[in-house]
């Protein structure tokens, strides 16, 4: 038996009970035995991992220790690991190998961390259930027939069938802390540039921030903590200190004034969500928080906001994508006929982005869509600032629904969209938010609570979290897989 | 308003994406769904409110010039589909 948690992971290398290369050969066995089904990896980097463990035991054995030592993780494939192919789920990055490591990857090499393999997403980070990534979708693991969420579902995946013991993803609408609902695990996105997105392939540059999953919030603080932190390559990323999270973990929070915005318990939420969630806010108040009723007035208009400014800088990062430098090339009669030829190999969503992202931006429309857009985000982000001088989280769903089937809303672009009503606001606003499992519905399927902080207290909302999981037992559930030990 | 064809053939050669007329059809329908959906954005009186581009605002985000080492010309051009004389070899881009 192989330790579930990373905690607990760590606890046992601290011990000498197992070695980094005997828990990563049983992680890779695990992918072998497991992946076939549920496709959560799309480069298992095996011969790196298992090179790193015997690095990572070495340093061991030399006396060194360290939160993620010798711990198996997966990386989003849109993340760069030098010499792995990189494609951000897309055709048109195939067979590209990054020449340099993200700021985050070297951060989890000098950490000693092992890095397993690159996950599946959306095609750049584009969708909720990465049905469109262009190689295959992920299974999500308490229900193979289901999506795991997305993007970063092949992530989320990984981590909730503990293929892998935490996982970087990132998060531009709720692309880690959506996935972390559906597959009943803890998914972190923090401040805008508490991260360094240095390395990390571009969506949309003023909403996108890596982001981190663990089995529990212990597990994902750990890999938050190593992660977080001032890089001066990425001129967004925050010269703030970086606190100790871990220490922040106290499950006290007597006192922590929580607000429940009425915008979130919506028609079109499934019942068994809201039951949960409300539950989970009771359980909070009976570990002492105070419990106040607030209001996000322009909550609406996130999802019009995000779908005309995450395109615009969409079409605008994903010009670079022309067939010269990277990526295949498709010739034509001449250059702008191959580059068009060449930029075919995007699939529909992002596509579908790219063309929405240039109407808006384009001569005589840009004030009607993206100028308007700016100006409602504003008002979006005010909503925070005046609650979070109410309250000091938030507390609602992650998501209005629980997994559903694949196949199921690819059709409609907007029913898909409205998968991110509850976690786009975050990422418009200077706010800090994360998903923790508070509770299943009928069918067996995870469900998550959102907890949301101002800008910069993390702490604040991974110690609620913490508190509430303490006082519960929803991490304790694991999937059932089929595996031949 | 509401997107035309035509509309949909100049935001593609804008974007540089060649479409099948499959495509455009479909994109017509879909865009046309989409930005009547945001229509919802005129409700608000927006005089005088500031845009925001970025969530956390950092303004003239300044380095020293210190030259330091770049990557080497080969792993610069390891993934290029085509190169030559540690070039990128595209068409040509200018007539004679």
């Amino acid at each position: 038996m192989i330790p579930t948690t990373l905690t607990e992971a760590r606890s046992a290398l601290q011990r000498g009970e197992t070695s980094s290369v005997a828990l990563t050969q049983a992680m890779l066995d695990r992918i072998v035995a497991l992946d076939n089904d549920l496709k959560s990896y799309l480069t298992i980097t095996d011969e790196l991992a298992l090179e790193q463990a015997a690095a990572a035991d070495q340093r061991r054995a030399n006396g060194k220790d360290g939160p993620l030592l010798g711990i198996p993780i997966a990386i989003k494939d849109i993340i760069s690991v030098q010499g792995a192919p990189t494609t951000a789920g897309s055709k048109i990055l195939e067979g590209f190998i990054p020449p340099y490591d993200a700021f985050v990857t070297q951060k989890l090499k000098e950490a000693g961390a092992i890095i397993l393999g690159k996950t599946n997403t959306d095609e750049f980070a584009m969708g909720s259930s990465t049905e469109n990534s262009a190689y295959f979708t992920t299974r999500n693991p308490w229900d193979l027939e289901r999506v795991p969420g997305g993007s970063s579902g092949g992530s989320a995946a990984a981590v909730a069938a503990s293929l892998a013991y935490a996982a970087l993803g990132t998060d531009t609408g709720g692309s880690v802390r959506q996935p972390a609902s559906l597959c009943g695990i803890v998914g972190l996105r923090p401040t805008y540039g508490r991260i360094s997105r240095w390395g990390v392939v571009a969506f949309a540059s003023s909403l996108d921030q890596v982001s981190t999953f663990g089995r529990t919030v212990a597990d994902c603080t750990a890999l938050f903590q190593t992660t977080a932190g001032y890089d001066p390559r990425d001129s967004t990323s925050l010269d703030v200190p970086v606190p100790d999270y871990a220490a922040a973990l106290t499950g006290d929070i007597r006192g922590l004034k929580v607000g429940v915005p009425a915008e979130y318990f919506i028609e079109g939420i499934d019942q068994e969500v809201e039951t949960a969630v409300r539950a989970a806010i009771a359980k909070l108040e009976e570990l002492g928080a105070e419990i106040r009723p607030i209001s996000l007035p322009h909550t609406r208009y996130a999802l019009p906001v995000y779908y005309l400014i995450a395109p615009a800088e969409a079409s605008a990062n994903l010009a670079r994508y022309d067939g010269v430098r990277y990526g295949p090339r498709l010739a034509g009669t001449d250059m702008i006929d191959t580059v068009k030829k060449t930029r075919a190999l995007f699939g529909p969503e992002v596509k579908r982005r790219i063309m929405l992202g240039t109407y808006a931006l384009s001569a005589g429309y840009y004030d009607e869509y993206y100028g308007r857009a700016l100006k409602v985000r504003t008002l979006i982000k005010q909503d925070f600032l005046n609650a979070f001088e109410q309250v000091d989280v938030i507390a609602c769903p992650t998501s209005p629904t629980t997994a559903f089937k694949i196949g199921e809303r690819t059709d409609d672009p907007l029913s898909m969209y409205l998968a991110d009503i509850f976690t786009l606001s975050v990422n418009l606003s200077a706010s800090c938010g994360l998903s923790v499992p508070c509770g299943f519905d009928g069918q067996g399927l995870p469900i998550g609570l959102q907890l949301i902080g101002n800008t910069l207290q993390e702490a604040t909302i991974l110690n609620a979290a913490f508190a509430y999981e303490q006082a519960t037992e929803w991490h304790d559930r694991a999937p059932e897989l089929n595996v031949q030990d | 308003m509401s997107l035309t064809l035509q509309d949909v053939e100049k935001i593609a050669h804008l974007a540089r994406l060649e479409l099948t007329q499959a495509e455009k059809a479909q994109y017509l329908e879909q865009l046309s769904a989409i930005l009547q959906y945001a229509e919802m954005l005129n409700e608000l009186d927006l005089d005088g409110i500031e845009p925001t581009a970025h969530a956390i605002a950092q303004q003239n985000i300044l380095r020293d010039d210190i030259a330091a080492p770049s990557l080497p010309l080969e792993d610069v051009l390891f993934n290029a589909p085509q190169q030559a004389q540690n070039q990128f070899l595209i068409q040509s881009v200018l007539e004679d």
